[in-house]
């Protein structure tokens, strides 16, 4: 069974509903009793690192997370449930957030700097990051299987992840600059995009993690 | 690259779509579902519900039909109309929405804008912009005045007296029918300020025409706020959303009628755009 943890940020119900359109068998919860009998972990929300935190620590969510990941539990992070895997954020300082990946939260902050393709013509950047934006797969991955390299995913985010370790990336995308878009070490998958919200390619992707799920990494 | 965004907009009314009118694929030409299902096979970047029910006991059954549509529609969805608390948010999230845009409370109470970004994240607060153009100077001073224009933090936004050389843009309510002393580029940043994570932008001078947008207005908030800004009202045809993102600067092209009637299907106008050279996801 694949938990959905429910911390009251973001559009949980999509997620669900995504799983559930695709044939993958959900259960959305806040407790962590749960979570810790559940065979993998779904971390969705969108909103401040902040807040995410705070709501998973009053939740007593926080331990029953980080001991599914070192377990060895399949999790999929998307978009603050990949961010809180790092280490730290440039907004709220060090330790911030669950610390199972080394690595740092930053801001986009383009000023007045225009982007130097066919879109300086049209728009400066804006933030957030909002819209369809496409992914360069970097490394095959179980998670993006069948999807084409250079799908167009639908983000919405002001922050991005800065990992440590090169190795983890599992695709990136342009947006003024390159950014890390998804990254997988052994049971870990995440994205900063929201497949509950791309369409057929991300229903493809959660069909991916069922599939992970089933059969095993 | 990010993708310059097609949004079609579908009024509901009592749950209903109106003037839900048949297609090949279609069923039930009133049922918002079924036309969201539609957009989305299309290749629709996102679909906006503005439910302009009047009725105040009838307003819950636009989040039966967000559930509905939720359920059935991997997009993003932006919900508007009506919206006058923390709560009213609140149910539309649950019910499965992405984002809410706010109008009238905007412009009632702006710090509204700021305790719902609080509380839900800017990147689902979006505020409507409707704006017209103030062609005559001497009636400024008969523009609906606000309460809070008291407030110091808030009434740089005022519309006091202007020189006539540069157009100005008032917000308007109603319709258009009714006009508010406050300038619609200090208002769009002032609505950034306070947490707003879009504006969705109407030409109330253009709503309706099929003239296009008023690319004038659209370039000046593009250019004046640092979030994305939906350029709305006008749109007769495919060279008007090229103009509203390009010229206007829009991040996204906002339609109505050019789609809902079927005069143009979204798969054509991103084509168009994408032979233009305007970066779009097909």
């Amino acid at each position: 069974m694949i938990a959905i943890i429910d911390y009251g940020m973001g559009n949980l119900r999509s997620v669900e509903k995504g799983f559930l359109k695709v044939g993958v068998d959900v259960t959305v919860t806040n407790k962590p009793d749960v979570v810790k009998k559940a065979d993998a972990v779904v971390l969705p929300g969108v909103g401040a690192f902040k807040d995410c935190m705070r709501e998973l620590t009053d939740l007593h969510l926080i331990d029953a997370v980080v001991k599914a990941v070192k377990d060895g539990k399949p999790y999929l992070g998307i978009c603050l449930g990949f961010q809180v895997l790092f280490s730290e954020s440039e907004e709220f300082g060090k330790c911030g957030g669950l610390d199972v990946l080394r690595g740092k939260v930053v801001r986009f902050n383009f000023g007045d700097q225009k982007l130097s393709t066919l879109n300086s013509q049209l728009s400066t950047l804006k933030v957030p990051h909002m819209g369809w934006n496409e992914i360069k797969i970097q490394k095959d991955n179980p998670l993006f299987k069948g999807i084409p390299d250079k799908s167009y995913f639908y983000f919405v985010h002001s922050f991005y992840v800065v990992p440590e370790d090169n190795a983890i990336i599992a695709a990136t995308t342009d947006y003024g600059i390159e950014f890390t878009s998804s990254v997988w070490k052994d049971n870990i998958f995440a994205v900063q995009f929201h497949p509950e919200k791309s369409q057929a390619v991300g229903l493809r992707v959660l069909k991916n993690f069922g599939e992970i799920v089933r059969k095993g990494l | 690259m990010l993708a310059k965004r097609i949004i079609p907009c579908l009024d509901v009314k009592d749950g209903r779509v109106v003037k839900g009118v048949n297609f090949q694929n279609l069923t039930d030409a009133g049922d918002p579902v079924e036309n969201a299902r539609f957009y989305d096979e299309q290749g629709a970047d996102e679909i906006v519900f503005l439910d302009i029910t009047a009725s105040h006991e009838k307003r819950k059954i636009i989040l039966d039909v967000v559930a509905r549509t939720a359920n059935d529609v991997f997009m993003p969805l932006t919900v508007g109309g009506g919206i006058k608390t923390l709560d009213d948010i609140r149910a539309l999230l649950n019910a499965g929405c992405d984002k809410v845009s706010i109008n009238t409370t905007a412009v009632h109470d702006p710090l509204f804008i700021k305790r719902a970004s609080e509380r839900f994240g800017s990147q689902c607060i979006v505020v409507a912009v409707d704006a017209k153009r103030v062609k005559d100077i001497g009636r400024v001073n008969e523009f609906k005045i606000m309460p809070w224009f008291d407030d110091a933090s808030l009434n740089d936004v005022c519309l006091k007296s202007f020189s006539g050389e540069e157009p100005v843009w008032a917000i308007s309510t109603h319709g258009g029918r009714k006009m508010i002393a406050i300038d619609a580029v200090k208002w769009a940043k002032k609505m950034e300020e306070l947490g707003a994570g879009e504006i969705l932008l109407t030409s109330m001078d253009r709503d309706g025409t099929k003239d296009g947008y008023d690319i004038e207005l659209t370039r000046r908030i593009s250019e004046a706020v640092s979030i994305p800004v939906v350029a709305s009202g006008g749109v007769g045809t495919l060279e008007h959303l090229r103009e509203g993102l390009v010229e206007g600067k829009a991040d996204a092209a906002l339609a109505a009628s050019i789609f809902h009637y079927r005069e143009y299907s979204i798969k054509e106008s991103k084509e168009y755009l994408r032979l233009k050279g305007v970066p779009v996801r097909i």
